[in-house]
């Protein structure tokens, strides 16, 4: 954990959000900063998510569960990014500082919009965001069966940075 | 039931420790607590102080171990040798984000133990 490793090329750069995106169905697609304002309206979105998608014990299932995880998760810190349709959340993606100079990465997406287009274009506006706050090292673990994340990780410029544990650690300088 | 109970020291080893002596007064358990060689900063010594304690602090009778070298195939071989029926490992630190991380030690046992392998969450 304390020894990560980084890619010695930064990747991008990245779009910033907001942004309006079109997706592979179709549908428009906002992408903006998500704040505090936005808690109950993710809270919701995670209890619609799909319990097969979770990873690694995220998100919590239970409601009450949902929201105190949220809670530590939404610091003042922290970067996240959401992805709406029709004004509803269907995509969230997360930075959220390590105890050292990292930030670690998760997103999420409903499973009606998965498959899109949307995950990539979540997840290069959240590095977009990353990059214009000055954040520059950025990791995420991933469950080494996860084909079809780790090839969209792969695709945005992540590298692997550990295969050593349960789950695969990627790592990506900005 | 004889059950194995293997720490190297972080936060989750102590969670686990704890809800195991909770267990072995309940069920009437016969526990030995293994410390091992974890890549963790703590030293090995200085654990088996602190399990120790909070052992003791339960009136529980409980030996309490440091095992030397790969902790894995430490903490399985014993279990083999020695005839336990369990082992109890805690069950992985948390990530930043909130994301389970099994450890190497976890991976290891949970792969090569022939014996049920409980995870304490």
């Amino acid at each position: 954990m304390t020894d990560r490793t980084y890619p010695d090329d930064t990747a991008g750069p990245f779009p910033r959000p907001p942004d309006t995106v079109t997706d592979g169905d179709g549908r428009e697609i906002r992408i903006r900063e998500s704040g505090q304002d936005d808690f109950e309206a993710l809270a919701e979105m995670y209890e619609n998510f799909d319990p097969a998608d979770r990873a690694q014990g995220i998100p919590p299932v239970d409601p009450d569960a949902i929201r105190e995880w949220l809670d530590t998760i939404v610091s003042p810190e922290a970067v996240t990014v959401v992805a709406e349709h029709d004004g509803r959340p269907v995509g969230h993606a997360i930075l959220v500082p390590d105890s050292g100079e990292g930030y670690e990465l998760a997103i999420f997406i409903l499973d009606e919009y998965q498959g899109a287009g949307i995950g990539t274009e979540l997840l290069e506006h959240l590095l977009g965001q990353g990059q214009a706050t000055g954040i520059e090292r950025v990791w995420l673990t991933v469950e080494r069966w996860n084909e079809p994340a780790i090839a969209l990780y792969k695709k945005i410029g992540f590298e692997t940075s550990s295969s050593e544990s349960f789950e695969l650690e990627m790592s990506i300088s900005l | 039931m004889k059950v194995l109970l293997g720490t190297g020291g972080r936060e989750d080893g102590f969670d686990a420790l704890d809800r195991t002596l909770e267990r072995t007064r309940e069920a009437g358990d016969d526990l030995t607590v293994a410390v091992l060689e974890t890549s963790s900063d703590e030293d090995v010594e200085s654990v088996a102080a602190d399990v120790r304690e909070q052992v003791a602090a339960t009136g529980i009778d409980a030996e309490v171990r440091v095992l030397e070298g790969h902790p894995g195939s430490q903490l399985v071989e014993l279990a083999e040798t020695e005839g336990f029926e369990r082992i109890v490992l805690g069950g992985g630190q948390r990530s930043p984000l909130g994301k389970i991380d099994l450890g190497e030690v976890a991976e290891f046992v949970l792969l090569n133990a022939d014996v049920s392998v409980t995870l304490v969450r």
